[in-house]
């Protein structure tokens, strides 16, 4: 019997998906130009009331999907593009994040809202952003930002149970990107667990959502120096996995950050205040970020490539640390 | 219901939402209320004529100007007041206040301080009744002010094209804040907004309980037979300030115009005088008119002998099961 199935992380995606509207009626969709996406079978065969092919209108389905889902169903909206997401900011900050703290938890607000991150493909400022770190400021929401095929099934059949607003921050640059994905229709990944994907007693790579395959490239070649590196992948951004991150600051005593987001305020940040703040004992140097400049992504490839973490510079900052 | 039972019931929530209004205001001069305070004091009618259309199970959202709106559909009054005065016997638990008055039990969905928020949310559960295959509707109550938000004109057009059952509710009273509708708004007739929009508007007195009450129930019929959406538009005034106790230099309406909307447009003495005509007694009146005062005098000993909450408590309720906050 196949337990699993070699596939890509965008199909990993559509597997949560179909198998979620399959499971409970109560999950629907909501999103543009979802009806030419359910022709082809993108929902599986459900009922049409279902899956909602809606306007271009994201403030108005996505407050709508808070209202859908404080009186019983489990939306799904797809915003498409990350930056789309901003036009939808105020019932996702203002509603969906608040309401079940608002109403003394008279209600719960069990939504999911999906976002792609597109980068590296010259598109320019508006729709090469990467907005997780803006919500991590967010409290009521849950933020995950799967970086394998398996985990973009796991987390986002996480996300639609779970009983709170999440994020799903999907990155672009993987949807190609295959492995063997379980094809268990019950596996899904607890919200708020990070993971070790390769251990070592020198330097620590924390990776931030689509960074993890530039942090194992950089781990490589760091062990062809000699050096032993371990890659944290976060997974999920709230909650944070603060265990996980002081245990392996403890293991190493040396940081290296690795996110798509901008410099200010970015997760990077944070994981680094964490880190000063209960971890400090532990460092034997400063934290180091890796992440991209505090500009507007541009449209020239030119300019855009050599903005983000490389395998390159993310294994130069942790040779800097030895 | 019959007419007789419906004119009762009716004249005592409007009693109810007029009486508890003074409450908190008198509350509001004994320094017990912290935080901002918006009267329903002169949109009783409106809100009553709109609630009483609605069956328990239906969905409502609101405003800021919240207090109005549970009541009108049925709410009991001390955990209302309860929850104004910040009490761990409140509504919402001592974390919504006056501007977020929601009530579950009966079909609130939210009261929003975000102008306009409510109404994209009363959108999506109609959108639920319809996937869930239920006869329930949802009206949205909204100030002249949230149509000119981007949140109006998107669920509007949305609940159109997929024939939702919502009723959209505007009590246009004429300010948004202290900046009249006449400055603002491109088209002022509210209602006739909906045409941009493929569904039907329609223009109501709202000091007049008995036509608001017929427009919502056409329009509920409509939304429960699966004929999709309606905004109405219903004219109203408010009595107090925009904010009670907010003192405004300088005027934006004059106190001709509070003067003689407060003597001669009253809805609550409009309603009073048709029930007189209609056959009630005096005396039945007046039992009525004591009824709403001790249930309003019983709701503020209540909220007073409240216990307040817990400060731990604030970590409570942030999500399902509580996640590590760091402090």
């Amino acid at each position: 019997m196949t337990t699993t199935l070699r596939m890509t992380y965008l199909d990993a995606l559509g597997l949560a998906q179909r198998e979620e509207m399959a499971r409970d009626e109560r999950v629907i969709i909501i999103g543009e130009d979802i009806s030419l996406y359910a022709a082809g079978g993108a929902y599986g065969n459900v009922d049409a009331k279902r899956i909602r092919s809606a306007p271009i209108s994201e403030n108005g389905f996505a407050g709508m999907a808070v209202g859908a889902a404080m009186t019983g169903l489990r939306p799904i909206v797809d915003l498409t593009i990350a930056n789309f997401i901003y036009l939808a900011a105020d019932p996702i900050i203002n509603q969906a994040a608040r309401l079940r703290y608002m109403t003394g938890g008279q209600f719960k607000v069990p939504v999911t809202y999906r976002a792609s991150m597109w980068h590296n493909q010259s598109n320019a400022a508006q729709h090469s952003d990467r907005p997780y770190p803006m919500f991590m400021n967010v409290p009521g929401l849950k933020i995950v930002t799967p970086a394998t095929p398996t985990d973009a099934k796991g987390l986002l059949k996480a996300a639609i149970r779970d009983d709170d607003p999440v994020l799903v921050f999907e990155d672009n640059d993987l949807w190609s990107v295959r492995e063997e994905v379980p094809l268990d229709s019950e596996f899904v990944i607890p919200i708020g667990k990070a993971a070790v994907r390769c251990q070592g007693g020198d330097v620590s790579i924390i990776s931030v959502a689509g960074c993890l395959p530039h942090a194992l490239a950089a781990a490589k070649a760091l062990r062809e120096d000699g050096v032993g590196a371990e890659v944290l992948d976060l997974r999920s951004l709230l909650p944070l996995d603060y265990e996980a991150i002081l245990n392996t600051v403890g293991k190493t005593g040396r940081v290296v950050i690795a996110d798509y987001a901008h410099r200010t305020c970015g997760a990077a940040a944070e994981i680094a205040a964490i880190i000063a703040e209960d971890g400090f004992d532990l460092l034997k140097k400063p934290v180091r970020r890796v992440v991209t400049p505090d500009i507007p992504i541009p449209f020239s490839e030119a300019l855009e490539k050599p903005l983000y973490p490389s395998p390159e510079s993310i294994a130069n900052a942790a040779r800097s640390l030895m | 219901m019959p007419r007789n039972d419906v004119d009762a019931q009716v004249y005592l929530r409007m009693l109810k939402i007029r009486h508890f209004e003074q409450a908190v205001s008198a509350l509001i001069t004994e320094g017990e209320v912290a935080g901002a305070c918006h009267s329903s004091i002169g949109q009783e009618a409106a809100i009553v004529g709109a609630c009483m259309a609605l069956r328990l199970d239906d969905y409502m959202s609101g405003t800021h100007r919240s207090h109005g709106h549970p009541i009108g559909k049925g709410a009991e009054l001390n955990a209302l007041m309860a929850e104004i005065l910040g009490k761990a016997t409140g509504v919402c638990r001592g974390r919504g206040g006056s501007m977020h008055l929601t009530d579950a039990s009966v079909g609130s969905i939210g009261e929003s301080a975000i102008v306009g928020g409510g109404i994209a949310l009363a959108t999506g559960a109609a959108l639920s009744a319809q996937v869930r295959g239920t006869d329930q509707v949802s009206l949205t109550f909204f100030g002249d002010g949230a149509v000119n938000e981007g949140a109006f004109h998107e669920s509007l057009n949305m609940a159109s094209v997929w024939k939702l059952p919502v009723i959209f509710f505007c009590e246009n009273n004429g300010y948004a804040a202290v900046t009249p509708a006449t400055q603002t708004h491109g088209q002022p007739d509210v209602s006739r907004r909906a045409e941009g929009y493929g569904l039907p508007g329609v223009t109501v007195d709202g000091q007049d309980f008995d036509a608001v009450y017929s427009t919502t129930r056409e329009a509920v019929t409509r939304a429960r037979g699966g004929e999709g959406p309606t905004l109405i538009e219903a004219k109203t005034y408010r009595f107090d300030e925009h904010c009670v106790g907010l003192f405004i230099n300088g005027a934006y309406r004059t106190k001709e115009e509070v003067e003689r909307y407060k003597t001669q447009r009253d809805p609550i003495a409009l309603f009073r005088a048709k029930l007189l005509e209609r056959g009630k007694s005096v005396a039945e009146l007046l039992k009525t008119e004591e009824q709403a005062r001790e249930l309003v005098e019983a709701a503020v000993r209540f909220a007073k002998d409240s216990p307040r909450p817990e400060p731990e408590e604030a970590f409570d309720l942030v999500h399902a099961s509580r996640i590590p906050i760091r402090r």
